[in-house]
């Protein structure tokens, strides 16, 4: 992830914002495919506390990942008003559950800041850089290592 | 990938295509049940392999090709019988030319020594027993079988006698283009201009036919060419360079030996002739074969020697190569990506979801079953059936692809075993899913092998028993309600039950006292660990029983039995969905969550009674079911959708069977129906998830888990005795 430290006034990068409990977080909006209201999701057996489930998403079989859980904090409970985002992780289409999406965010290379150092596993795993802005602290999220079977390919 | 690599792609295709068809002549011919086109259709097959195989400089292959094609030419041109060795050897030849051409597109290796083998085989059936040895020796000019064709030009017949040894020739040569020529991509100009390469060469073009502008059609074709060719080169290098429009055209070379090298006027004759040539041609205004008017000069220059036409070869050719039928042929089929097809079923798959969905929506909204609405809904409905079956249909090919490879396969293992076999198949044109048809290969290609190495008796035992010599092994396919029928079945000696049920006493697969029908000792040999070949042979014995065999029919959620009458054979009979997109499932709610058992698994279905049901061990519980114990496994605990036990009594149990032929009793909270179902992925999205075989999507639009009977069934067993018995069985 060289590119994102490196200053490069020219490359702007649009960003989407969401929110889980009190912190906000952004990815790409380049690995965004669609923003879609909850759906009940159909538990999977033996899978990660992470993952609620599979629902369909127009004849595809998507999981869900609660990116609370994901992300350390308490598992999420899944309302009317949360949202999935959709998200490609290489071939992989995953749903990311979040409580609510935020706002678009254009920014340039050099508005990212290295994540602060923090004795946390999860910023270590999927915080790439932090942005600043209107006061905010809103973290990028790296979707990489979201999934289990991507996490265990990679060991 | 590069266009290079992709045209080879091509050709290799080709080659599987014109293998198959090689084989399925020769085996025609065999039968005798053929005719002239038969045997042309043969030859051609093996020209378009050497043909396509000479533009990539697969030389071994060429060369094998070769001589195969030369002793097909003497079937072609009566002079060889087709007797039943020739035949045996020609379909030994075809095994090894698939050889060929396999090593040659994966880049393997063959057996030289059985290609060259075989080879020698082929040259020896040649009729012209001189020729075959001067062909062995000298090796690799073109052989060509040339019909003498009397010509009715006098002059050359009266030098015959006459001739010295020369070292030049001079060819005259007609060549008419037919427009197909032109169709298919060959152009007159770059072969002249090959021939050019070989000598000198002087051209007449004749454009007499040439119609006015008005009548003429842009893509016939008109011209024909007066060639004399002066060339060191024999006349099979002339003919190479016609070799891949020989049909195409009408085409006849006249060789004519010239006087000894070096003759001075040679030249000044050439001259001179075209002279001549041209003088006629405008003298007489436009005729078709020119050459021939210029007798003077040829009387004056050449000794004529030998004549030879190719015009009889090229009839056969050329007529099939008619433009009209090969238009025809053309449009009957196409070559689509599988890609393609299968995004079109995955969209089918959808709207046959969607309107599940829309259906069940209309009928909540409480609308009126006539109002127009729902009738409308109840044409998409046919409508969509009707596109999913259609859809379907694309990807259904016939079995023929995988029955065909069986022929090889039963003369190998006849050979290596000793036996004499015929195979005979039936409804080869049966169609079912080409995932399913790749798949077949290996089960069946196992149960052909296990009918003639274990299944057929000796040559000797079989006179003895009063049965013909020749055993006989029979493959058939059908469609039959929904499904496909595959049957082996051999007229052997059929199983010997009493030493099978020793056998699997002896292996501890069964109680020493079990009384068993005659059936149920059949379907003992499709239990694991399982094998009644004392020794363990080249064929059958690879480490896999029939056990193997019915695992892989059942992963393909079909089933396998057997019958069998002592001393008229076995037959082994399977039963395969038609396709693997679509699955017959029962649709069950297990702890609220919905599942999808495979119908296929499932036995019967039950309700347990407080009587029945045991505990057995820690946890365990076993189900009486008509005085048998089977155990008794809770599907929600085991998926750990709850944790503690379901109270059997307000439950249904499903019995199921799977692989070794094990039967247990599977816990469901209620059965809601049975459907068929679209399979889905989890994998594309997620991984593999244990005890769940795939997902699909219900008509109100959920993602339902069909679930892995065998997988469920096996985690249950980690208790000691189950591994026990495997540790015994295997």
């Amino acid at each position: 992830m060289t590119e994102i430290t490196r200053t490069d006034l020219t490359s702007a990068r649009e960003l989407i914002a969401f929110r889980i409990g009190a912190q906000e977080f952004c990815v790409d909006i380049m690995s965004v495919r669609e923003i879609r209201g909850w759906t009940p999701a159909t538990a999977l057996p033996q899978s990660p506390g992470f993952v609620r489930g599979v629902v369909n998403l127009r004849g595809a079989v998507l999981p869900i990942v609660d990116l609370a859980a994901r992300l350390g904090f308490a598992p999420a409970e899944p309302t009317a008003r949360h949202v999935i985002i959709v998200a490609q992780i290489e071939t992989r289409v995953v749903g990311l559950l979040v409580d609510a999406v935020s706002d678009i965010l254009t920014v340039t290379d050099d508005l990212i800041q290295a994540a602060p150092d923090v004795a946390s596993d999860m910023v270590k795993t999927f915080v790439r850089g932090v942005l600043a802005i209107d006061r905010r602290m809103i973290s990028l999220i790296a979707l990489d290592h979201l999934l289990p079977a991507v996490e265990r390919e990679a060991a | 990938m590069d266009p290079m690599a992709a045209i080879k792609q091509t050709f290799f295709q080709e080659c599987e295509e014109q293998l198959a068809e090689l084989e399925a002549g020769l085996l025609a011919i065999q039968d005798g049940g053929y005719d002239g086109e038969t045997v042309n259709a043969v030859f051609r097959a093996v020209h378009s392999i050497k043909g396509g195989a000479g533009a990539f400089s697969l030389d071994d292959l060429v060369h094998f090709a070769h001589v195969f094609e030369t002793a097909l030419d003497h079937v072609r041109s009566g002079r060889l019988a087709p007797s039943h060795e020739v035949l045996g050897t020609m379909l030994r030849a075809a095994d090894a030319l698939a050889d060929l051409v396999r090593a040659a597109r994966d880049d393997g290796s063959v057996d030289a020594g059985r290609c060259d083998a075989l080879a020698d085989a082929l040259r020896a059936l040649d009729p012209d027993a001189a020729q075959a040895d001067e062909e062995a020796d000298g090796d690799d000019g073109e052989i060509i079988d040339f019909q003498p064709v009397p010509l009715d030009q006098s002059i050359f017949d009266d030098d015959l006698a006459t001739g010295s040894v020369p070292s030049q020739s001079l060819f005259l040569i007609r060549f008419k283009p037919k427009p197909v020529l032109y169709a298919k991509a060959n152009e007159a100009a770059v072969l002249l201009r090959e021939l050019a390469g070989l000598g000198e060469m002087t051209v007449a073009c004749d454009s007499s036919a040439l119609p006015l502008l008005s009548e003429l059609d842009p893509e016939g074709g008109y011209l024909s060419w007066s060639i004399e060719l002066k060339t060191e080169q024999d006349e099979a290098a002339v003919r190479e360079i016609f070799e891949f429009v020989e049909w195409d055209c009408d085409l006849e070379i006249e060789r004519q030996i010239g006087e000894a090298p070096g003759e001075p006027d040679v030249a000044a004759l050439i001259e001179k002739m075209q002279a001549a040539v041209e003088a006629e041609l405008s003298a007489l205004g436009p005729t078709p074969i020119p050459v021939s008017e210029a007798e003077p000069a040829v009387i004056d220059f050449a000794k004529a020697r030998e004549k030879k036409s190719l015009q009889s070869a090229g009839d056969q050719g050329a007529q099939r190569a008619d433009p009209a039928l090969a238009g025809a042929a053309a449009q009957t089929t196409i070559r689509v990506d599988l890609d393609r097809v299968d995004r079109l079923i995955n969209l089918v798959g959808e709207l046959v979801i969607n309107q599940a969905m829309l259906a069940q929506r209309v009928q909540e909204a409480g609308l009126a079953r006539a109002s127009g609405v729902a009738s409308g809904l109840d044409e998409l409905e046919q409508l969509t059936r009707e596109i999913q079956d259609s859809v379907m249909a694309i990807r259904a090919q016939p079995v023929k692809s995988v029955f065909q490879r069986m022929p090889r396969l039963v003369r190998e293992v006849g050979a290596m075993t000793g036996k004499l076999v015929r195979l005979v198949t039936e409804g080869e044109k049966t169609e079912v899913d080409k995932t399913v048809i790749e798949r077949l290969a290996d089960p069946l290609t196992h149960m052909i092998r296990n009918a003639i190495d274990h299944g057929l008796e000796t040559p000797e035992a079989r006179l003895a028993a009063g049965k013909p010599e020749e055993g006989l092994v029979h493959l058939s396919a059908a469609h039959r309600s929904g499904r496909i029928v595959i049957e082996v079945s051999d007229d052997g000696a059929g199983i010997n039950r009493a030493r099978v049920k020793a056998l699997a006493i002896g292996k501890g697969l069964i109680p020493a006292d079990a009384a068993l029908t005659d059936d149920e000792i059949d379907n003992l040999i499709f239990l694991p660990g399982f094998s009644t070949a004392q020794t363990i042979s080249d064929i059958s014995g690879r480490g896999v029983g029939m056990d193997v065999v019915r695992r892989s029919i059942q992963a393909l959620g079909g089933r396998i039995s057997i019958t069998s009458r002592p001393g008229h054979g076995s037959t082994f009979t399977m039963s395969l969905p038609l396709t693997l997109a679509v699955l017959d499932g029962m649709v069950v709610t297990v702890a609220e969550q919905t599942l999808v058992v495979p119908l296929t698994a499932i036995v019967e279905t039950l309700q347990p009674k407080v009587a029945d049901v045991h505990g057995f061990g820690g946890g365990a519980r076993v189900i009486a079911i008509r005085e048998h114990f089977t155990p008794l496994i809770d599907v929600g605990r085991e998926l750990a959708y709850r944790q503690g036990d379901a109270d059997p009594l307000s439950c249904v149990a499903l019995l199921v069977e799977c692989e070794g032929g094990f039967r247990s009793a599977l816990l469901v909270d209620a059965i809601l129906g049975q459907r068929q179902v679209v399979i889905k992925s989890l994998e594309a999205n997620y991984r593999h998830v244990q005890g769940i075989a795939a997902a699909t999507i219900l008509g109100d639009g959920r993602v339902a888990l069909i679930l892995d009977v065998d997988a469920v069934v096996a985690s249950s067993r980690a208790d000691a005795s189950f591994e026990q018995l495997l540790a015994t069985a295997g």
